[in-house]
């Protein structure tokens, strides 16, 4: 078929066709702002040293809300129940402390992820061969099966009074924890910097293009062939697997942990804070999860009620005016300032 | 009476009446969501509201508990309106995650307000004696109140049934769960239907939520507390069927009654085992079109 | 010789209403066939039923002499069944590049690749432009689909289509919602098939269904009514009954 065209090529379809190879092959490349988010993270170690606490959470949830984006920012995915996977990294680390006196930290956080992403693979099987209301569901049925289960065996999982108590090994067998919560937020940091390098890569292959696809349009992924089912399965054990590794970190970091890491607001939080940032876009779950936290921390204490009413009015108004959430008002406004200035 | 089947009779009551308060309750939000594929989370803080409602209605104005649950009803029936007009009506070509965002929102700004003005201690309802205390029926004593609830739901369910199955809107509302486009081909004006089945779901809500405060107390959570339930009847019942939303609530009624009498520990652990098993078995619901 | 495409007794029921009734169709390699009838017909329901869509209540379909009756939409698509849809089913929010980049992508497996960059594959983007400027879409390459008038959007459908490399192709309405002055891109491009491919195409203006089939089968009520050339289905009087008031011209 190429070969009758090529003698008629034009210069400007030769031109038109270099621009479209080059866009391509150029659009994982790492742009300079993308530095910016960690440069402010380790600048927040500076500023606000006493902080670090707050700031290793902080970093915790940036990698839970990441998870989300995965499955519902690219692959399109509705769930109110990914709390589940945090809790079940939470809770492996924590039992495999107490049971097994596993206590290396980093050795936990992957068995911790690999339980997560495991029990991600059977359940993703079954439930995601449904969409809508069945999914959305399916998923809070699950959370809510895991912490009600927990419940039952406290005499196990420590219930709703939890873990307390939990001891690690220092980080690489020499930095102790310390009370400043200054090595918890480097091991935090670092974990994330691992599973966001990790994240990246996968939404820029072609795999990360087939999510794309079935999100935008699944009919036509079932017509050219693509295996629908197996690709969001895949998406989801991964999803599970990093919420799992939140949730180990989390309980690392706390060396506490309670069945309140199940909880239904667990789920819907996460998702607040991803949709407040802007999905499919990575850098949301940085942006809304910062927002989130940081805002929650200065006016819940003033007022959980006014907290509470803001939040709700955010949603509403993010749904009506927003949707693309602050990194798509962000984009809104650097076009309008751009348009702007051309003549 | 033996002990055994004294126990039988007693969650098969307690789970009746635990069974109408979910019916009544969801059946608004069952056939909203069948009609107009419209998620709404909000559902859940319209029940919360009627409680209030009730309790400002019988406490500060000394009004009774019947014509309070009735009055509540019908006032959040056509609060709902404006609602459904003016904001809802937007976001039916959205996405799902759209709409679950929107009316999750709608309902923490519900909880927060109601926070605010009544506070976040549960709230009671002083009875008519006539509803406190027992009912003897000869071989057992049963509380007059829940005989109350179970009779009023049970002659809703044949009043529901009577205008679905037997009257001009109930087939015209049967029509437009079923196709949409069809029926609005034939002339059915669709989006006044659905305002009205808005405004009776939320109106019944209102009713639900009335009830709900003797049987659970009342704080400004219920709408999410009990949201979770509300879904679980509606998604498990089958979307816009009165057949599958009674199901689904006598079966989760009952069922939950009574794994919370013999396994108390257990929590909501058996109604989520159900949700699972039977979305993964009829993903549609019991009576959902698929 | 085994046939491309071979449906057998086919049959399809929604509750009590017969779809489809009893059809049976054979397309050879290279076919030109026309699939034609009223509105309602249930030819749609056909190419659903053979490119799994939907699961027929009875008969089976053969793809180059496999049962694949039993088989999903992707299997079937990757073992050479393409087909477009009656109102186009693309990519809106992405480029046209990347809607022809998905299709190879999948097509041969590089969608599996987790790690690498999608531009990685430079063989996947070079094949992508090369079928672009066979249909003329090369200056559209890194517009977003949505942003293409509705005639250049339904040349995408088809690009995507072929694409697949299909041994059978089903073309539902190619034509259908464009402007009348941009028909002909489309015409040309049907025109100019790959003579191997089988294509099936189910059309309602005469013109292009005398012009382009070799065989035409015509659709009532579910069932094949009946079965011939251009110039038999032409002299039919019960087609022509069949199709009053909804011809474009006769003769």
């Amino acid at each position: 078929m190429a070969a009758s065209e090529s003698m008629t090529r034009s210069v400007a379809g030769e031109a038109a066709r270099s621009r479209a190879a080059e866009f391509l092959l150029r659009r994982h490349y790492l742009r300079w702002p993308e530095a910016l988010p960690w440069l402010i993270a380790v600048g927040c170690f500076f500023v606000f040293p006493d902080r670090m606490t707050f700031g290793s959470q902080l970093l915790i949830m940036i990698m839970f809300a990441l998870s989300l984006d995965l499955i519902l920012g690219y692959a399109g995915i509705v769930t109110l129940g990914h709390a589940a996977f945090f809790g079940l990294g939470a809770y492996t680390v924590a039992l495999a402390s107490i049971k097994l006196g596993w206590t290396e930290p980093i050795s936990g956080v992957f068995f911790g992820g690999a339980v997560a992403g495991l029990v991600g693979i059977v359940v993703g099987w079954f439930i995601l061969r449904y969409r809508g209301l069945t999914l959305l569901m399916l998923t809070i049925a699950f959370a809510a099966m895991l912490q009600e289960g927990g419940n039952i065996r406290s005499d196990f999982t420590g219930g709703y009074d939890g873990l307390p108590g939990l001891t690690f090994d220092p980080l690489l067998g020499h930095f102790q924890y310390d009370l400043y919560g200054h090595t918890n937020y480097w091991y935090a940091l670092a974990a994330l910097a691992v599973v966001f390098f990790v994240v990246r890569r996968i939404v820029y292959s072609p795999f990360g293009q087939a999510l794309t696809g079935i999100r935008e349009n699944v009919r036509r992924m079932h017509s050219i062939g693509s295996p629908v089912h197996r690709r969001l399965v895949t998406v989801y054990a991964i999803s599970a697997a990093i919420a799992g590794m939140a949730g180990a970190l989390f309980t690392q970091t706390n060396a506490y942990v309670t069945l309140t890491v199940f909880d239904f607001d667990a789920s819907a939080k996460v998702m607040v804070m991803l949709i407040l940032g802007g999905t499919g876009r990575l850098y949301g779950a940085f942006l809304g999860a910062a927002v989130y936290m940081i805002f929650e921390d200065k006016l819940s204490k003033m007022s959980p009620t006014f907290w509470q009413f803001g939040i709700g009015l955010l949603l509403v108004l993010a749904v009506m005016f927003a949707r693309r959430g602050l990194l798509g008002v962000g984009d809104t406004i650097r076009r309008k300032l751009a348009g702007r200035r051309a003549p | 009476m033996s002990h055994a089947a004294n126990i039988v009779i007693s969650i098969l009551f307690d789970g009746l009446a635990y069974a109408m308060f979910l019916f009544i309750t969801s059946v608004g939000l069952s056939v909203t969501m069948g009609l107009m594929n419209f998620v709404n989370l909000a559902h859940g803080a319209f029940a919360m509201v009627g409680g209030y409602i009730v309790v400002s209605l019988t406490r500060s104005l000394g009004i009774d508990f019947v014509p309070a649950l009735v009055i509540a009803a019908v006032l959040v029936g056509f609060i709902s309106v404006p609602f459904e007009r003016l904001l809802y009506r937007r976001l039916y070509k959205a996405t799902d995650l759209e709409q679950v965002l929107l009316t999750i929102g709608l309902a923490f700004m519900a909880i927060a307000t109601f926070t605010y003005f009544y506070g976040p201690i549960p709230k009671s309802v002083p009875l008519p004696h006539w509803l406190e205390g027992d009912i003897n029926l000869g071989f057992r004593a049963f509380p007059s109140y829940r005989a109350f609830l179970i009779i009023v739901g049970a002659v809703l369910v044949t009043v529901l049934w009577y205008a679905f199955e037997r009257t001009n809107i109930g087939a015209r509302i049967r029509a437009a769960v079923d196709n949409r486009r069809m029926a609005e081909s034939v002339g059915i004006n669709v989006d006044r239907l659905f305002t009205l089945t808005f405004a009776v779901g939320s109106g019944l809500a209102a009713l639900g939520g009335g009830f709900a405060i003797q049987l659970f107390g009342l704080t400004p959570y219920f709408a999410v507390l009990y949201l979770v339930l509300f879904l679980i009847v509606v998604a498990t019942g089958g979307l816009g069927s009165l057949k599958g939303t009674l199901l689904a609530a006598l079966v989760i009624g009952i069922i939950d009654t009574g794994g919370k009498y013999m396994f108390p520990q257990a929590g909501n652990f058996f109604v989520y085992l159900i949700t699972v098993v039977v979305l993964l078995i009829k993903p549609a619901g019991f009576y959902g079109r698929e | 010789m085994t046939a491309a495409l071979e449906v057998k007794g086919l049959n399809r029921s929604f509750g009590a209403l017969r779809v489809t009734r009893d059809v049976d169709l054979s397309l050879e390699k290279g076919a030109r066939h026309a699939l034609i009838g009223p509105n309602g017909a249930g030819k749609t329901t056909l190419v659903n039923l053979i490119t799994g869509v939907l699961k027929p209540s009875s008969g089976s379909v053969l793809l180059n002499g496999d049962d694949i009756t039993g088989w999903s939409q992707a299997e079937r698509a990757r073992r050479g069944l393409a087909r477009t849809f009656q109102i186009n089913q693309l990519f809106r929010g992405l480029t046209v590049l990347e809607n022809l980049c998905m299709t190879i992508g999948e097509r041969d497996g590089n969608c599996n690749n987790m790690w690498r960059s999608a531009g990685a594959k430079r063989a996947v983007i070079d094949e992508a432009l090369d079928r672009l400027e066979a249909l003329r879409l090369v200056d559209d390459a890194l517009k977003l689909v949505r942003e293409l008038p509705y005639g250049r959007q339904r040349l995408v459908e088809i690009a995507m289509a072929l694409a697949q490399k299909p041994r059978v192709l089903l073309l539902d309405e190619p034509a259908a919602g464009v402007p009348s002055s941009e028909t002909h891109l489309i015409l040309d491009v049907v025109a100019a098939l790959d003579p191997d491919i089988a294509v099936l195409i189910i059309e309602h203006d005469m013109d292009v269904v005398f012009r382009f089939a070799r065989e035409i089968s015509v659709l009532v009520q579910g069932a094949v009514f009946t079965k011939g050339t251009p110039d038999e289905i032409r002299r039919n009087e019960k087609v022509r009954e069949v199709y009053l008031g909804q011809e474009h011209h006769h003769g």
